[in-house]
């Protein structure tokens, strides 16, 4: 951890020189302008960094918010003071190098990391304006409202039919009607209905790595959640199979809020309508995908988006 | 291969590099291969050698007659035989005018003899059921044409020629061609009135004892309830009185028919000629099984091989389990392993779950891991003399003074019965049950219980709906594991219910059909008892051989069953990974 920690920090210390030389019209306009060693180094040392949030967020309707939340693994911390909006109904792309905590917030969202031994976490997360870490929720009730897509597609040992169902079943849902229109609500909704009608009664473990991605994102919207969590849904597709998925998110944008976790920068500038960047655990910037990628405010993230680093 | 490779190691021809046997891994190879083969030829050595022994058993073999030196006849079938070295006090036994052939005969062999061991039968005439017969004591050998196999259900086998077939004490038939047809055309009405006449006997008379039984447990209970002398004790008793006379008259009834039943079959009986040249009477319906061993084609042999298998699994034991069937031990083995597999199953899994599924992690559960593991090597005596204590004089004991107080001091569930043996066996193979459940459930790949909770499911739904069925294959391997430790076992039946004899099935047609308190058979224990408390033991020495292959055919079928049911759900599940 302390070698990682040192590499980070002359990666930093590589770009300083960098910020020292250009100074670009983006920097100059915006008034909270840092250099990029400061918050990358001071990220390195564990100390609190200020998030540069974009103004484009303020006018969005939040849908999750997130506040001051830290989070430990035991005695180490993965989670630095994290504070950010997630707009409804828009795409929300996390990125950053690997170990920076993408992941780790994203399954903070559906308290995910609870069943992880030995997490703390400070701070407050809101889904609606209701708290999610508040002692009194249900963390049942609370998972049910969202959906999340994970790394690897992870269908179920059973028919296609009943993966895609499953929210409903564990809720008790009997009604062959009510299930037989989710299960085709869904698979189309996944783009997944064409292929798979007419073997739902089969595994789903005899599809394609694609198709069992697909049918995890019919299983997560299952339910209508209220938010899709999507962590690295494509890292295990071939590119055509990717291609689909980010179609599929361009589709399902407006009906869903979707916060996606993505190595991939241009899946971050295709799909999202917002990207945040992270760093060991801190909120560096946070605003709309097109600034982000074209004119950031910080010279870190223009680092790590142009590929200079991470 | 090994040659190319010290030469290499020295030679250095050419730009190969230098190559060692070490390199190449050579002796771990064989090492390695070698323990399996070492494994492979000890497994199935031994299963050659009970295959051999055990599906030879019922070959009818030939009927060998030899008149001896010292002008006696003996008739039977070589069992087996062996070289050996006669003592001199075998030849001084000898009579002078035998004792120098004999003495030259052995010479010439360098000192060694051929003797054979012939089952001669005849017990009741003879007081041996075998009789070694060595080279020098043979005067001839023959076959004789119509030498008849008897097997009988008491006293043993018989062997003999056949003089005439008695009706009523009179001769309807005097040449061996007529006898032997006599007997052909009457043995299946004779058999078909024993099979009757054993139905009365153990059904009826069962039946009639059983409601004679509850009326004095009534009474009995009545008494221990009311007191004696009291009016409910009258009325109880006056009741039983009044079962009695009708079973009574039951009784008379039933011994009647069984009488003339006897009296029927008594007319038919076969005047047989011994080797030694007595005339003996045989009654038909004291015999099982006739053949005349040395007229039988390949055919006739085949049907009797068949008959005597079929006879071994589908009926009752005779002459104190030397022969006759091992049908209750069949179902009592089977019966008890399926109980244990039921009863381990369901408590293994819960304890399994628990330990991986909710048991947070730490030194507690770690000692009871161990713990487990430990249990798995307690001899299993100790499980047996637990059972006994815990099972039937404890919890069985309880039971009795609760439910069955009326047929105290006669224990019913206070002493060994299946279910406390298969509840000792269960606990027996309890470590391997949790140790397999408890690796199928680590097994399950993390992805797919977050995918469930992400889904909104509760811990427990993601356990039955997920979990579980995704490590039943693993959880049925535990299973299996247990049903083949469990079914050899027998050191812990003794103590806890299986008998030498048991011919009341623990699962039959009187209510409540499972009779979990009987005492039963079991084939292992069987084997045992055949083995070491035979008072027939070379009779049943090849009968061990026999009921061995019949366990482990049992044992194996009871497997293969339980891998046939895992590779199905094995298929549902693991169709294909991308």
């Amino acid at each position: 951890m302390a070698t990682a920690h040192a590499n980070m920090l002359s990666n930093g210390r590589g770009m300083m020189s960098d910020a020292a030389t250009g100074k670009t019209s983006a920097d100059a306009a915006v008034p909270a302008s840092r250099s990029a060693a400061d918050s990358l180094a001071a990220a390195a040392r564990g100390e609190r960094v200020a998030t540069e949030t974009h103004l484009a967020l303020a006018a969005e309707e939040a849908a999750v918010e997130i506040d001051d939340f830290c989070l430990w693994y035991g005695a180490s911390q993965a989670l630095y003071d994290v504070s950010m909006v997630i707009p409804r109904g828009k795409v929300t792309a996390l990125i950053g190098p690997s170990g920076c905590g993408k992941s780790t917030l994203l399954r903070s969202v559906n308290r995910l990391n609870d069943l992880v031994e030995g997490v703390r976490i400070s701070g407050d997360m809101k889904l609606s304006g209701a708290s999610i870490y508040d002692s009194s929720i249900d963390v049942i009730e609370l998972r049910k409202r969202m959906g999340m897509v994970f790394q690897k597609p992870n269908p179920f040992p059973m028919s296609i039919y009943e993966n895609v169902v499953y929210p409903l079943r564990i809720d008790g849902e009997r009604d062959r009607r009510v299930l037989d229109e989710v299960c085709e609500r869904s698979l189309r909704g996944a783009a997944l209905w064409d292929e798979a009608k007419d073997r739902l009664t089969t595994s789903a473990l005899g599809l394609s790595g694609g198709q069992q991605q697909r049918l995890c994102i019919a299983r997560a919207i299952a339910a209508d959640p209220e938010v899709l969590l999507m962590d690295e849904p494509c890292s295990a597709l071939d590119p055509i199979a990717t291609g689909r998925i980010e179609d599929l998110i361009e589709e399902l944008k407006g009906e869903y809020t979707i916060l996606i976790v993505t190595h991939n920068m241009q899946q971050a500038s295709r799909t999202s309508d917002f990207t945040a960047f992270m760093y060991l655990g801190s909120l560096i910037e946070y605003g709309g995908t097109y600034e982000m990628f074209s004119r950031p405010h910080l010279k870190a993230t223009e680092a790590y988006v142009s590929g200079r680093f991470g | 291969m090994s040659a190319a490779a010290s030469n290499g190691g020295r030679g250095r021809r050419g730009n190969r590099p230098s190559r060692t046997i070490r390199a190449y891994g050579e002796p771990m190879l064989w090492l390695t291969g070698g323990g399996l083969a070492t494994a492979l030829l000890m497994i199935v050595g031994l299963l050659a050698l009970v295959v051999y022994q055990g599906t030879g058993t019922f070959w009818p073999t030939a009927v060998v007659k030899y008149e001896l030196e010292t002008g006696n006849s003996v008739m039977g079938e070589v069992a087996r035989q062996e070289r050996f070295q006669p003592a001199a006090s075998v030849f001084e036994a000898l009579p002078e005018d035998q004792r120098g052939r004999a003495l030259s005969s052995v010479a010439s062999q360098g000192g060694y003899s051929l003797r054979r061991m012939l089952r001669t039968g005849n017990f009741e005439l003879t007081g041996e059921h075998f009789k070694w017969v060595s080279d020098f004591e043979i005067k001839a050998e023959t076959l004789p044409d119509w030498a008849l196999v008897f097997e009988r259900r008491r006293q043993g086998r018989f062997y003999g020629e056949p003089l005439a077939f008695l009706v009523g004490g009179s001769a309807v038939a005097e040449t061996p061609e007529d006898v032997w047809k006599k007997i052909r055309d009457t043995e299946g009405e004779v058999r078909a009135r024993w099979k009757e006449r054993r139905g009365l006997e153990t059904d009826d008379i069962g039946a009639v004892n059983l409601r004679l039984e509850e009326a004095r447990l009534r009474q009995h209970g009545a008494e221990v309830a009311y007191g004696l002398g009291s009016p409910q004790a009258a009325i109880a008793a006056a009741a039983f009185a009044e079962v009695e006379s009708v079973a009574t008259a039951e009784f008379d009834g039933i011994r009647a028919r069984i009488q003339a039943l006897d009296e029927q079959n008594a007319s038919f009986q076969i005047l047989v000629r011994t080797a030694a040249g007595q005339s003996i009477k045989l009654a038909l319906a004291d015999i099982v099984r006739v053949y005349p061993a040395n007229r039988l084609g390949l055919a006739g042999k085949v049907a009797v091989y068949l008959s005597r298998w079929a006879e071994f699994v589908s009926d009752e034991p005779r002459e104190a389990n030397s022969e006759g069937g091992v049908f209750p031990a069949i179902f009592g083995t089977v019966v008890m392993t399926l109980l244990m597999s039921l009863l381990v199953t369901p408590f293994g899994v819960l304890a399994a779950l628990y330990l991986r599924e909710y048991a947070r992690g730490g030194v507690v559960v770690s000692t009871v891991r161990i713990a487990i593991n430990n249990l798995a090597g307690v001899p299993s005596i100790v499980f047996g003399v637990f059972g006994l204590g815990f099972f039937c004089y404890i919890i069985g004991a309880n039971v009795d003074q609760l439910f069955y107080a009326s047929k105290l001091p006669t224990p019913t569930f206070g002493t060994g019965g299946i279910l406390w043996a298969a509840l000792t066996l269960a606990l027996l193979t309890l470590p391997v049950v949790i140790v397999a459940t408890e690796e199928a459930l680590a097994a399950v790949p993390g992805s797919m219980r977050e995918g469930s909770y992400a889904c909104g499911a509760s811990k427990w739904q993601t356990i039955r709906r997920i979990v579980l069925p995704r490590a039943m294959p693993g959880i049925m391997t535990g299973m299996i594991l247990a049903i083949a430790r469990g079914a050899g076992e027998v050191a812990p039946l003794m103590l806890v219910g299986a008998v030498k004899l048991a011919p009341n099935l623990p699962l039959d047609s009187t209510a409540p059909y499972f009779h979990a308190e009987r005492s039963f058979m079991h084939l292992g224990f069987h084997i045992y008892d055949l083995g070491f408390q035979s008072q027939n033991s070379e009779a049943a020495k090849p009968m061990v051989f026999t009921t061995t292959l019949l366990l482990i055919a049992i044992i194996a079928t009871l497997n293969l069953t339980a891998v046939w049911l895992r590779g199905r759900l094995r298929r549902r599940f693991m169709t294909s990974q991308f």
